[in-house]
């Protein structure tokens, strides 16, 4: 079983290690580590804690899109749920509740989302929408425009922390992805999420029930934002309705996508997602490190999607069959011409 | 009455209502100054979602249309202030520019039979990193023809000023409305949002018509881009982002199906007013906070949602009423 | 001789589904194309349209070999095709379908009173007078029918084929769309009419033929066939294996389990009673369409039903959906595989668990050593043939993937299954397999109901057969009662019949 595990995420994990050798062949320094006041320190470290709002969202969003689905409101819903944090802290609930409140707002949003998918019938790319436009409003409706900044150290640590020589976030991330892997594939939630992406009727006729797994996915996805809105508003110590997590809803996608999972819902990947974040922070450093200007960053982007887009392919892939096939048959005829 | 018409009238009576309200508030805003600043104000967000709407009545969807309008200001300004040209063989050559993008963009969409939303995010990110390619600061137009083209106006009675780019925009949305209901091209893009195989059936070229309508979106893009140019007067790789999705909001209120094939390019226009109207409303109450627009557009966007989706079950039952 | 093929053959990857067809259509006749489903009338067609190529055989046109590659094509040449559902976009109005392609422009732009006019003459020729500026889908189905057809002979012009038209139009449209279709014969169009109306068929065709199992049975004048001789040749005899011309054993009068009274549901199926004894395999007879699936869906609850309601022995049940089904001990194996029974990209083992994992909650998973015992018991159990149980089911052969998803209700332990066309796509062995297996579980104390086409399947299993026919349910049979004559004699009974 850890065989086919590894074999599934083998692609995403050269493809870093690829990257990471290309790095360091510009900026040779790119994998030291030094030791600096109890804490780690280096350019590696530093991918570690900025992949954490993308990697934290990329666990939910593989998820939504393994049921054949889309969040694109997970942007608008950080900075909703950093907003309700920030209030909170500043207006003196402590920390405990402020982050009850900041979760129980991202659990809300998902609810909303899970509501129209599953419930109205909504497509998930058009329910999703609605928060993505509106959200943002209902941000800076609690923060009233400004940048809510607040003191308080210990809600700062959530975004700057450095826990055991690692940054908090870095262990955020980490520990979420490790425990939904694990309630995914110990329980039998994975599977079920899987045949309700691949085939909703089949499933539903089996006795499977879409409606409340739709709900409670798009529910985990709301989680991940608001802890990704917590890591982002913690780490700045202030809420900015304008900027949190603005466009981290295309980067999570993304990171999903060159995870090697398939937008058209079914078997997924937690580890390839996370790690699929992890190479977008990597290029994003990488590029930085090397000198060139971070304009690039972009476009190497835009070209990643499309070369995985072109992998992925129902077409090219039912072409590359079909050569295969001709290929053999062709050989078969062959061998049988010259008995 | 065709049930397709009743989102149209329904965004039709919405910006009337809306109009009443605020004239009983303010009455001042009766005035052609408002109008014409509501059409200079946002004639790019018009052009582009004429494109729009037909990539969405096609029954697709173009995210990169934001990163193209600041690629097109950039590439300009980098075009005016680098070489001698003059700005109008640099508007050609970006308008074939942009079409030719998104001509590709469709022609990817075909192809690969991959979602036109994935396709057309990998277009934005591109179209986007060129413009910061190009130049990461804002890049100030000096041009004198650039002078010229902003202060070409038309003094309205009330001393409202109709301009060039408002006009633009209006004379945009009727040749939309000509591609979309006069045309072959436009009965096909309707055909291929009403079903993908029964179009085929019926003898639409897919792929071509795809390719098509994808084009004329860059196409829309790249004019967008020009008179946003002329309208901030630089270009800058920061600018419009998330226009698209601007866009996507006003065809949604302007009446048209996001599953496509249902909608009218007229719609849109009242979209886009409507919108434009309630930050209007916004900057003359002085105490409602700019936040309360994007809040008002997205219970607009649930309204009509839910209206199309309650229309598409009413018509459901009442056939399967008849049959039965 | 308008339309004339010889030895038509198309071959799918494991199954041949048209074998050496011969089939001629003169000008001027109305050709009834029958059989049941995956006798080869679709694949017949789609041949012809330019939806499938043919592997072997000729296709000649007023003479001359065509050899259509898409529906454009064969229109081009001169085959339009109405289908039941496809045909026309319901978004657009009824002019812009009429004339799509081929709008009368001004200055290159389309001429929308031209074009309107022009429509309304098309129209005209058919009798209808309606506003052709009004969108095609806010009128009723046979309405879009007729509008369908006088698109595709304006386009084409030599040969029709209507496939399916009726299958949801009332008494009166029906006749609507034969007078319609009778003018067409009379100008001389060639005119291929697949319907499983029998009634139908005789009001309106000149000739028959009957396909079966990708082959060609029988082409006759219409008048001289009788019903009894027509649902021969469709039903057919087709079970080679000589056990299973056995009756089933006698299993004497069973204890009452289930009791359905009175479930219906407007337009799909008219109220019904129906007893399930513990132990007993029912029957469900009747022609494609009769309401056989239908009747199914609603015992499910994958369709509610609006009257009725559900009993067993500690007494009422609900029936909201498939879930609360499942609840009550309910199983349904459906017969499209491929869309309702699996999920393709999950391996064997998973689909064979998925309807026991729904039932135990996500909480309580199964572990993995009982996962694989009950996987391999069944594989064992079902002779399920396959490189390995983690292996994506859509790999599987179409008889293993039905065996995996009986093996999935089986799993389950239900105590009522109903299973709809379960052999159908089969290869012959696991034919006779699925048929034993049948055998052995009602043994064990399991209530089935069965869904066929095929007669000599319900009568090698069923110890009772209820007959559809036109959506009701018009006789039960037991005991010596139950014989190929009976049945199909009560789905050829016509009094009462609409249409």
């Amino acid at each position: 079983m850890t065989g086919t595990a590894l074999k599934r995420i083998a692609p995403q994990l050269l493809a870093l290690a690829a990257l990471v050798g290309l790095v360091s062949l510009f900026y040779p320094g790119f994998l030291s580590v030094s030791v600096n006041d109890g804490r780690l320190v280096g350019p590696a470290i530093d991918v570690l804690k900025r992949s954490a709002p993308v990697a934290i969202l990329a666990v939910g969003m593989t998820l939504v899109i393994a049921t054949r689905g889309i969040d694109l409101s997970v942007g608008a819903t950080m900075a909703i749920c950093g907003a309700v944090a920030a209030y909170a802290v500043s207006a003196g609930t402590g920390l405990p509740v402020a982050l009850a409140l900041a979760i129980g707002a991202g659990l809300l949003a998902g609810l909303w989302n899970g509501v129209l998918v599953a419930l109205v019938g909504v497509q998930p790319f058009v329910a999703t929408l609605i928060l993505m436009t509106a959200g943002r409003g209902i941000a800076q409706l609690i923060t009233e425009g400004r940048i809510l900044t607040f003191t308080d150290p210990a809600f700062a640590f959530v975004g700057s922390g450095t826990l055991w020589g690692l940054p908090f976030p870095a262990w955020l991330w980490l520990a979420l992805a490790v425990l939904t892997a694990l309630v995914m594939r110990r329980t039998a939630l994975g599977m079920l999420v899987e045949s309700i992406g691949i085939n909703r009727r089949a499933s539903a006729l089996a006795g499977v029930n879409a409606v409340v797994l739709l709900i409670a996915v798009y529910m985990a996805m709301g989680f991940c934002a608001a802890l990704a809105g917590l890591v982002v508003t913690a780490d700045i110590r202030g809420a900015d309705a304008n900027n949190a997590g603005l466009w981290l809803e295309l980067d999570a996608i993304l990171a999903v996508v060159i995870g090697g999972n398939s937008l058209l819902g079914g078997r997924f990947s937690i580890a390839a997602s996370v790690i699929g974040a992890l190479i977008i922070q990597t290029i994003t450093i990488g590029i930085r490190l090397a000198g060139f200007p971070s304009e690039y960053n972009l476009v190497i982007k835009a070209v990643l999607v499309v070369v995985i887009l072109v992998l992925q392919s129902p077409r090219i892939a039912a072409e590359w069959r079909y050569w295969r096939d001709e290929a053999r048959r062709k050989r078969e005829a062959e061998g049988k011409g010259t008995p | 009455m065709n049930t397709r018409t009743l989102p149209l009238f329904v965004t039709i009576g919405i910006f009337l209502a809306g109009c009443l309200i605020c004239w009983v508030q303010f009455p001042n805003m009766a005035s052609t100054r408002v109008l014409g600043n509501l059409l200079t104000d946002n004639a790019y967000l018009g052009i582009v979602a004429v494109g729009m709407t037909l990539v969405i009545l096609s029954g697709g969807i173009d995210l990169s249309v934001g990163s193209v309008i600041a690629f097109s200001g950039v590439f300009i300004a980098v075009m005016l202030r680098d070489t001698g040209l003059h700005p109008l063989p640099v508007f050609a050559l970006l308008l074939g520019l942009t079409t030719a993008y998104g001509a590709c963009m469709g022609w990817l969409i075909d192809r690969l039979a991959m979602p036109a939303f994935i396709v057309t995010l990998a277009g934005m990110f591109l179209a986007r990193g060129a413009a910061y390619l190009l130049s990461i600061d804002s890049v100030p137009i000096a041009h004198p023809f650039y002078q010229t083209l902003q202060n070409a106006y038309w003094l309205m009675p009330g001393k409202g000023r109709l301009t060039l780019i408002g006009v633009l925009m209006l004379l945009t949305f009727v040749l939309g409305m000509i591609v979309a209901h006069r045309t072959r091209f436009g009965t096909s893009v309707y055909a291929l949002g009403g079903g993908e195989q029964t179009a085929r059936l019926m003898g639409v070229r897919q792929g071509r018509t795809t390719v098509l309508v994808y084009a004329f979106s860059g196409l829309m893009a790249g004019l967008s881009g020009i008179v946003f140019s002329i309208y901030t007067g630089s270009g800058y790789s920061l600018a419009t982002v998330g226009t698209e999705l601007t866009a996507i909001a006003a065809v949604v209120i302007g009446g048209t199906l996001l599953s496509g094939g249902a909608g009218y390019v007229f719609g849109t226009l009242v979209g886009v007013l409507t919108m434009g109207l309630i930050q209007t409303y916004i900057v003359f109450d002085g105490t409602l906070s700019s936040w309360w627009t994007k809040i008002v557009i997205g219970l607009l966007l649930l309204v009509f949602i839910l209206l199309q989706k309650g229309l598409l079950h009413l018509s459901e039952t009442r056939l399967a009423a008849r049959d039965a | 001789m308008v339309l004339s093929i010889r030895s038509l053959t198309k071959i799918f990857p494991g199954t041949r589904a048209l074998d050496g067809v011969d089939f001629d259509l003169r000008a001027g006749e109305v050709h009834a194309l029958l059989g049941e489903n995956g006798a080869g009338k679709s694949t017949l067609i789609k041949c012809l349209t330019g939806a499938y190529q043919r592997s072997a055989g000729t296709v000649r046109l007023d003479g001359a070999e065509i050899a259509p590659t898409s529906t454009v094509e064969a229109q081009d040449l001169g085959i339009g095709t109405v289908y039941q559902e496809v045909n026309l976009l319901p978004n657009l109005t009824v002019a812009q379908n009429l004339m799509f392609g081929r709008e009368p422009r001004r200055f290159g732009l389309i001429d929308h009173r031209s074009l309107r006019a022009e429509a309304r003459r098309l129209l005209a020729e058919y009798g209808l007078d309606i506003d052709v500026d009004r969108d095609l889908g806010s009128y009723s189905v046979a309405v879009r029918q007729i509008v369908a057809i006088a698109r595709a002979v304006a386009l084409s012009g030599k040969v029709l084929i209507l496939d399916e038209p009726t299958a949801s139009l009332d008494a009166r449209e029906v006749q609507m769309l034969f007078k319609v279709v009778r003018g067409l014969r009379d100008r001389g169009l060639g005119i291929i009419f697949v319907s499983h109306f029998l009634d139908q068929v005789f009001d309106l065709c000149d000739r028959v033929t009957v396909l079966r199992n990708g082959r060609h049975v029988v082409t006759t004048e219409t008048d001289a066939l009788d019903r009894m001789a027509l649902i021969e040749h469709m039903l057919g005899r087709t079970l080679r294996d000589e056990v299973l011309h056995n009756p089933p054993p006698d299993r004497g009068p069973r204890p009452e389990m289930l009791r359905f009274t009175g479930i219906g549901r407007r337009g799909v199926v008219e109220p019904f009673d129906l007893t399930i004894g513990k132990g007993e395999v029912v029957g469900l007879a009747g022609l494609l369409g009769s309401g056989r699936t239908e009747s199914a869906e609603l015992l499910f609850g994958l369709r509610p039903a609006q009257t009725g309601e559900a009993r067993d022995e500690s007494g009422k049940l609900d029936l909201p959906g498939p879930r609360a089904a499942i609840g009550h001990g309910f199983g349904f194996a459906p017969e499209d595989r491929k869309t309702d029974g699996i999920v393709a990209d999950l391996s064997l083992r998973e689909n064979i668990l998925l309807g026991l994992q729904a039932r135990r909650g996500w909480m309580r998973p199964i572990p993995r050593a009982e996962q694989n015992r009950l996987a391999d018991d069944y594989i064992r159990r079902l002779d399920i043939r396959t490189s390995g149980k983690e292996k994506p089911i859509g790999e599987l052969s179409g008889g293993n993937q039905q065996k995996a998803v009986l093996a999935r209700w089986l799993a389950m332990n239900p105590r009522f299954l109903i299973l709809d066309e379960p052999t159908r796509g089969i290869d012959v062995g696991a034919h006779a397999e699925i048929l034993h297996l049948i055998h052995d579980l009602v043994d064990q104390g399991l209530s089935i109901l069965v869904i066929s086409s095929e007669l000599d399947e319900l009568l090698a299993v069923s110890n009772r057969v209820i007959v559809l026919r036109d959506r009701r349910h018009v006789a039960e049979l037991t005991g010596a009662a139950i014989s190929g004559e009976g049945i199909m004699r009560a789905i050829a009974a016509t009094e009462g019949a609409p249409a």
